[in-house]
């Protein structure tokens, strides 16, 4: 929460509907997103009710489980919706390009574009996640075997949920962040999670200000939740006798036009709850695509487009599942790439986006300023070299006060470096800086044409730095050290529920054969009736 | 001097519950519902009649799920739970376990009669030598559904805590009993922070029961057992939580409430949020009547209050009408330097409102704040690419 931001959403309680913060899209639109919304059973684990699914918004596909403690009709769900996601998921390995060589040097493909799955709310990615933990360690053999394409679907999905931690990627967008990113309405964060209230402070209906529109919004009565959570009303008075119709249906002596009326009873009461929300994802979907992206979007959705390419893979080779909890070596290098997500998402949204710029400008990381004057040929003779070394006197009423000896980039010349040698603060608002630039202009003693700004131009400089992070250097699973536990105990050895070694014994590299059996999940047996 | 049963008229006062102690902590500062709560008045009743019905129902799909899982626990003289107390190693191994039914016998018994019996068993346990057997001999007993009272603010409050477990070395131990998962050993952090406050209440009235027998509370433990389904099935797994946390967070917001009888003095003589309830049991009060009653008392809200009080929705519009930047969340009103009202925000930014001079700083950084918005908004697109003349124009502003 920026002060900008702050004072976006104070503009947009008095004026009634919500205020941009942004000047360019910074999320990657697909063009068929896969939009998703899942519906669970109150009180159970994550126990599937509904779900809408599809990539067409005339065509949504509408799943039920008509009775959600009963086990099989869960996996019959999970391997409808499989058969639903996974060959959409697995559509785009086939088109693949070059990518830039890996740090061995060796050759890259990635695919030329990935699915997207949009969401509701931060609450149905956290299904997309356990629902994901629940089906990958099934199996399509042996005892309590399942639909084989349910585990795979469960890794397909621990993949998007993984994948949407990393700050700035679209595998899978969340609409309530996704908008709130965007969009700055005149209510708290906390109301911001609620889909339907945040788009009426986006579109309010004529005639009404955004806050009267989100609370109507907010009545289950008008519009259900966006899920996963039911209305408890909704659960009591329609769901409950609904599947207690269908129990009844089901009884070996009913006729099965009876078991049909229940269950199309049961289907049509479950869409009244996901239709309203089926069309306000489109809607919201359509007012992100009109905004135009930022230009390192791209970017980061090759970097989406990677990470996708390489799971794939990865599916295909060892086809292990992820494990339930990293070991230490996997957890301190997904942070570590966490975090260089974070600093890069952070670098490019300002760089793409002069309102998120300003931001830093407020804080005297970032100033505009207009160049007065520029020596563009000036050469550096003081060392052995003679080297090109323009300076160009620049002058901004922003508060930044530049040191002697910063270091600022400009992100129309990210290549470029210009370093502070003289400032001088005036008796206004008005600072005076020489910046000597280096980099980005070329190889010879004169300078590329438009590679040094001009007399007159107007140019932003920020301190924030799009520079390349090196990926960590981390030990192998084996060598852990004994800080972190030392290194994970042979798999068959292992009687301890330690989470360290049970994880590791999930690593990457041992065949599945070697898997002890006990390490399958036996959490939920077949046959079991939840509750 | 107002009383509280005056404030809350002719119905009957509603209980509170552990949930509703816990919840006075997360928004400590508000009097309106300080007052309400003390006085027992029915929130969602009241909400209801002035129009802002709070949308807190439970689905039964729920509350079955739950007791089920309560009921499996408890099955065959609490087997489950007494397995889960011996692998968390607070009773020891081959351990036998009693189990102790102190729900209400039928209909008719009063909560005195309850009270009176959880604490008979309470002091024979602690006396030792008794049926149940000396300490370090006797069974690990269970006791399901005691009543305990506290006195909160004046009033007494009945608590009913899922289990409470004497060991046989007559440490107590409070036992919370929920129906979200653990999944991978990790729980939505809000819940388990909810159930530890909760338990905390609980360990509260413990601590307040054995001393009221006349032994010291000190064998109450202050850490309890919550436990929860494991992963995605029914298996129940335990889990010890530490709750000296809360416990002090608690004791600092009694010791606040007793300044409830200072506030009560302060409003009106002939305040009341009776609703005149007549026989058919419809409302008959004007609710403008019962708006201009709530008036009288100052609310403090917070968005948080949302999810926790039957009456947010009716603060959250007055809240909203009187244009205070609390509704925009307390992150935001930081940054606005506290600046309570969204009018001043606005007016210091723009430079119409000449601050006042403790707002001199915040005033300075919302003006440029305000500039720089305006400013990226003119100009809109790539900073760098806008070299034309209007650039200059929109930031010689500043100086």
């Amino acid at each position: 929460m920026s002060t900008l931001v702050a004072l976006a959403r104070a503009l947009a309680f008095v004026q009634g509907v919500a205020q941009p913060i942004t000047m360019v899209r910074h999320i990657h639109c697909a063009e068929r997103p896969m939009v998703f919304i899942p519906l669970a059973l109150a009180g159970e684990a994550n126990a599937p009710l509904a779900a809408m699914v599809g990539d067409d918004p005339d065509r949504p596909r509408l799943l039920v489980v008509p009775q959600p403690r009963n086990r099989d009709l869960r996996f019959a769900f999970a391997a409808e919706l499989a058969s639903i996601l996974v060959p959409h998921f697995e559509r785009f390995q086939t088109v693949t390009e070059v990518a830039a060589p890996d740090r061995t040097g060796q050759a890259r493909w990635r695919s030329t574009d990935a699915p997207q799955v949009v969401v509701a709310n931060p609450a149905a990615a956290g299904f997309v996640r356990l629902f994901g933990r629940s089906t990958r360690f099934r199996r399509a053999d042996g005892p309590y075997a399942v639909d084989a394409r349910v585990p795979v679907l469960g890794q397909w999905l621990t993949f998007f949920a993984e994948r949407a931690e990393y700050p700035g990627s679209s595998l899978l967008v969340t609409l309530t962040d996704a908008l709130a990113m965007h969009w700055a309405t005149g209510q708290s964060a906390l109301e911001d999670t609620h889909l339907p209230a945040l788009l009426a402070w986006i579109e309010p209906p004529e005639g009404r200000d955004g806050a009267t529109a989100a609370m109507l919004a907010e009545d289950p009565g008008i519009w259900p939740p966006a899920g996963p959570a039911t209305d408890p009303d909704f659960d009591n008075r329609v769901l409950a006798p609904a599947i207690e119709a269908y129990a009844a249906a089901t009884t070996p002596d009913a006729g099965t036009l009876a078991e049909c009326q229940a269950s199309g009873a049961l289907r049509d009461a479950v869409a009244s709850q996901l239709e309203p929300t089926w069309r306000l994802m489109w809607r919201a979907i359509a007012l992100l695509r009109a905004l135009p992206p930022g230009v390192r979007v791209a970017d980061r959705w090759a970097a989406d487009r990677d990470a996708y390419t390489e799971f794939a893979a990865r599916l295909e080779g060892s086809g292990l599942p992820q494990p339930r909890r990293d070991g230490a070596v996997a957890a301190a290098r997904r942070l570590h790439r966490l975090e260089r997500a974070l600093a890069a998402f952070t670098v490019q949204r300002a760089y793409d986006d002069p309102l998120i710029m300003a931001e830093y400008r407020l804080t005297g990381e970032a100033f505009v300023a207009t160049v007065l004057e520029a020596d563009r040929l000036r050469i550096d003779t003081s060392g052995r070299r003679r080297t090109l070394r323009p300076r160009v006197t620049v002058t901004t009423t922003d508060p930044a006060k530049p040191e002697v000896g910063s270091t600022w980039i400009s992100p129309a010349r990210p290549a470029q470096r210009a370093r502070a040698v003289e400032v001088v603060v005036a008796r206004g608002a008005e600072t005076t800086v020489v910046l000597e630039l280096s980099g980005g202009m070329g190889r010879a003693l004169t300078p590329l044409p438009g590679s040094v700004p001009d007399a007159g131009e107007r140019l932003c400089y920020t301190s924030l730095a799009d520079q390349y992070v090196p990926p960590g250097d981390f030990p192998a699973p084996e060598e852990t050290p004994w800080t972190h536990g030392g290194p994970p105990a042979p798999a068959s050895l292992d009687a301890v529920e330690g989470q360290a070694a049970v994880a590791s014994r999930r690593g990457d590299d041992l065949p599945r054969d070697d898997l002890p059996r006990d390490d399958l999940p036996r959490d939920d047996p077949a046959g079991e009736e939840w509750s | 001097m107002q009383s509280a049963s005056r404030i809350r008229g002719s119905a009957r006062p509603c209980a509170q519950n552990a949930r509703t102690i816990a919840a006075l902590t997360s928004n400590p500062g508000c009097d309106r519902r300080a007052v309400l709560d003390t006085a027992g008045v029915d929130k969602q009743r009241l909400a209801d009649h002035i129009g802002y019905p709070a949308r807190f129902g439970q689905s039964q799909f729920a509350i079955v799920r739950g007791n089920a899982f309560e009921a499996q626990l408890k099955a065959d003289q609490c087997a489950a739970l007494l397995r889960l107390l011996i692998e968390q190693k607070i009773v020891p191994p081959g351990q036998h376990a009693r189990h102790v039914d102190c729900s209400a016998v039928g209909q008719t018994e009063s909560q005195d009669d309850r009270l009176a019996r959880t604490a008979g068993l309470l002091g024979e346990v602690f006396k030792g030598g008794d049926s149940w057997g000396v300490p370090g001999q006797r069974p690990a007993l269970l006791l399901d559904h005691p009543l305990l009272a506290m006195t909160i603010a004046g009033r007494t409050v009945y608590l009913e805590p899922d289990l409470i477990l004497i060991g046989p070395d007559a440490r107590v131990h409070v036992v919370e009993v929920k129906s979200f998962a653990v999944i991978d050993g990790q729980a939505a952090p809000s819940k388990v922070a909810a159930a530890a406050i909760q338990a905390a209440v609980y360990v509260m009235a413990t601590c307040a029961a054995v001393t009221e027998a006349g032994f010291d509370a000190g064998a109450v433990a202050d850490e309890i057992v919550l436990v929860c389904p494991r992963d995605f099935a029914n298996q129940p797994t335990a889990t010890l939580i530490d709750v000296r946390k809360q416990l002090a967070v608690l004791r600092r917001q009694f010791a606040r409430m007793a300044r409830i009888e200072m506030l009560l003095a302060a409003l009106p003589d002939d305040l009341t949020f009776d609703l005149s309830i007549d026989e058919s049991g419809v409302a008959r009060r004007p609710p403008v009547e019962v708006v201009a009653a709530l008036e009288c008392v100052p609310a403090r809200y917070i968005p948080e209050c949302l999810a926790v009080c039957e009456l947010a929705g009716f603060c959250r519009s007055r809240s909203r009408a009187r244009g205070q930047t609390a509704v925009l969340g307390r992150d935001v009103c930081e940054r606005l330097g506290g600046i309570e009202e969204v009018e001043t925000v606005l007016g210091l930014a723009s430079g119409t409102l000449s601050p006042s001079p403790d707002q001199t700083e915040t005033a300075a950084v919302l003006r440029l704040a305000e500039q720089l918005r305006s400013q990226s908004l003119v100009l809109a697109g790539d900073p760098t690419a806008a070299s034309s003349g209007l650039g200059l124009s929109a930031l010689g502003l500043s100086a």
